[in-house]
């Protein structure tokens, strides 16, 4: 099936959707962006995810293990950039600080797990997430199960190749890209989106 | 690992849940923590899934409390109650098919070698007696073999436990289980003698009811893991769900097979292995 006949769009879809990829959703190259299965230009994404966001009632950012630990040079700024984009964004955070698989002992009021993702979904009655720092097979799966279980729209800042599971998804996000997404949502609440 | 990239990110520490920032604040890692600190510390392992009085549990409670190095240890786990509450534990876990724990451990084993040949990361398996002396017992004598340089740890319950009460090879002559009406046909299988023969370093078999002589086993097996080859520790944790006692009765079941001699306290050292432990306790002088 090509891309077109199939979309990556708020679900539920029902118990396990299939993968987007087997439904013929291909990642975008260098300089693209996905938006519900389809390729578009990384500007136009971006206008999109800050409208999703601006627009929900309870948007909510999932940072995952990548940016929540300080590992590595550059996540330290990486952190702050995220930080400063769901305040200016208004949005919460809940992080995904591993992927232990800890069923049913999360709260799922503080955080998110990817191998039930549903239950902060749920609980917290989010209707907008952006994933950013979380493995890319983790990533998948979590975004999958969202798009199966729940009505809530997915975004994926992706320091990789980009999320077929997502809503929408960039790729090759870094932090000058962060910090051009803080200014575009800060814009777009300016104009009263 | 070092503790140093254990670190939250500046600015979400206020996001992250209590027991990471316990993890962090308290947990045992760069620490010489043991059993005697339990309860000074924050565990690996606190919540768990296992039903109450679960020998098992408090074996993996001593066992996690007793690792030499845990922020350089992966542990591979197989198919068991022990699965149950791996995902609850703070560490690198693995969870194998069944059986597969020691030649999945062989290659984690080699490829840290490889990736970090100037690091001591420990490999340890911690697996039931299903996975280790029936359904994995080719993968676990042949990683003996081979020699490989990993601890091998079996919670013994004596039974299939998680699956309605099968016999396991490591259950006692007779013992009659939900799914085993008619009474096990043959003996107890000897792993630590089959470990001895197989040509593993050390050999121990020890129980929750001595805390202090399991945590002296487990250190003892993982440092002779690092430098010899493979060693063996099997620890008696008995099932109150499957053998029919009381939950408060775990240990005082433990005291009484051990005094009617038929689960003993052991241990084996292999001549390097005896060598090894007076280097280090010398260099400790």
């Amino acid at each position: 099936m090509l891309s077109k006949e199939y979309h990556v769009v708020r679900g539920p879809e029902g118990y396990l959707p299939p993968a987007a990829a087997s439904m013929g959703v291909v990642l975008p190259d260098k300089g693209s962006a996905l938006v519900e299965g389809c390729v578009v230009q990384t500007d136009a994404a971006m206008e999109l995810i800050a409208d999703k966001i601006l627009s929900a009632k309870n948007p909510v950012f999932f940072p995952g293990p990548l940016v929540l630990w300080a590992w590595k040079d550059g996540i330290a700024e990486k952190a702050k950039a995220i930080k400063e984009m769901a305040e200016a964004a208004e949005a919460k955070l809940i992080p995904m600080p591993d992927y232990r698989p800890k069923y049913p002992m999360i709260n799922p009021a503080i955080e998110i797990n990817p191998n039930h993702p549903n239950l902060t979904i749920w609980h917290n009655k989010i209707d907008v997430c952006v994933f950013i720092g979380v493995h890319c097979h983790y990533a998948n799966v979590a975004l999958k199960m969202i798009r199966g279980g729940t009505e809530c729209y997915t975004i994926a800042l992706c320091a990789e190749a980009g999320h077929e599971d997502a809503m929408i998804s960039l790729r090759d996000v870094r932090l000058e890209d962060l910090q051009k997404m803080t200014q575009i949502i800060k814009r777009r609440k300016g104009e009263g989106k | 690992m070092i503790k140093s990239m254990f670190q939250i990110s500046p600015g979400f520490e206020d996001i992250m849940p209590a027991e990471y920032l316990e993890l962090i604040e308290n947990g045992p890692f760069e620490k010489r923590v043991g059993v005697s600190d339990l309860g000074a510390f924050k565990e690996l392992l606190e919540e768990h899934p296992l039903c109450a009085g679960c020998g098992l549990a408090l074996s993996l409670r001593l066992i996690l409390a007793s690792l030499p190095n845990p922020e350089d240890t992966i542990i591979i786990g197989s198919t068991g109650c022990s699965a149950l509450a791996f995902p609850q534990v703070a560490l690198h876990n693995i969870h194998s098919l069944f059986g597969n724990q020691n030649a999945v451990a062989s290659g984690v084993k080699r490829a840290l070698n490889l990736r970090f040949p100037d690091k001591i990361k420990d490999v340890v398996v911690i697996a039931g007696d299903g996975a280790t002396a029936d359904i994995g017992l080719d993968m676990v004598l042949h990683s003996w073999f081979r020699q490989e340089k990993i601890t091998t740890i079996m919670l013994d319950n004596e039974a299939y436990a998680n699956t309605g009460g099968q016999e396991s090879g490591m259950s006692p002559k007779g013992t009659v289980l939900n799914m085993a009406p008619k009474g096990k046909t043959f003996s107890k299988v000897s792993i630590p003698e089959l470990a001895r023969e197989a040509g593993c370093a050390y050999v121990a078999s020890v129980n929750p009811a001595q805390p202090k002589k399991l945590e002296k086993a487990i250190v003892r097996g993982i440092l002779a893991a690092r430098e010899l080859g493979p060693t063996y520790i099997q620890v008696f944790s008995p099932c109150p769900t499957n053998y029919k006692f009381k939950p408060n009765e775990t240990i005082s079941k433990v005291r009484l097979r051990e005094k009617e001699g038929t689960y003993e306290t052991k241990e084996f050292l292999s001549t390097e292995a005896r060598e090894l432990f007076a280097r280090l306790e010398e260099e400790k002088k």
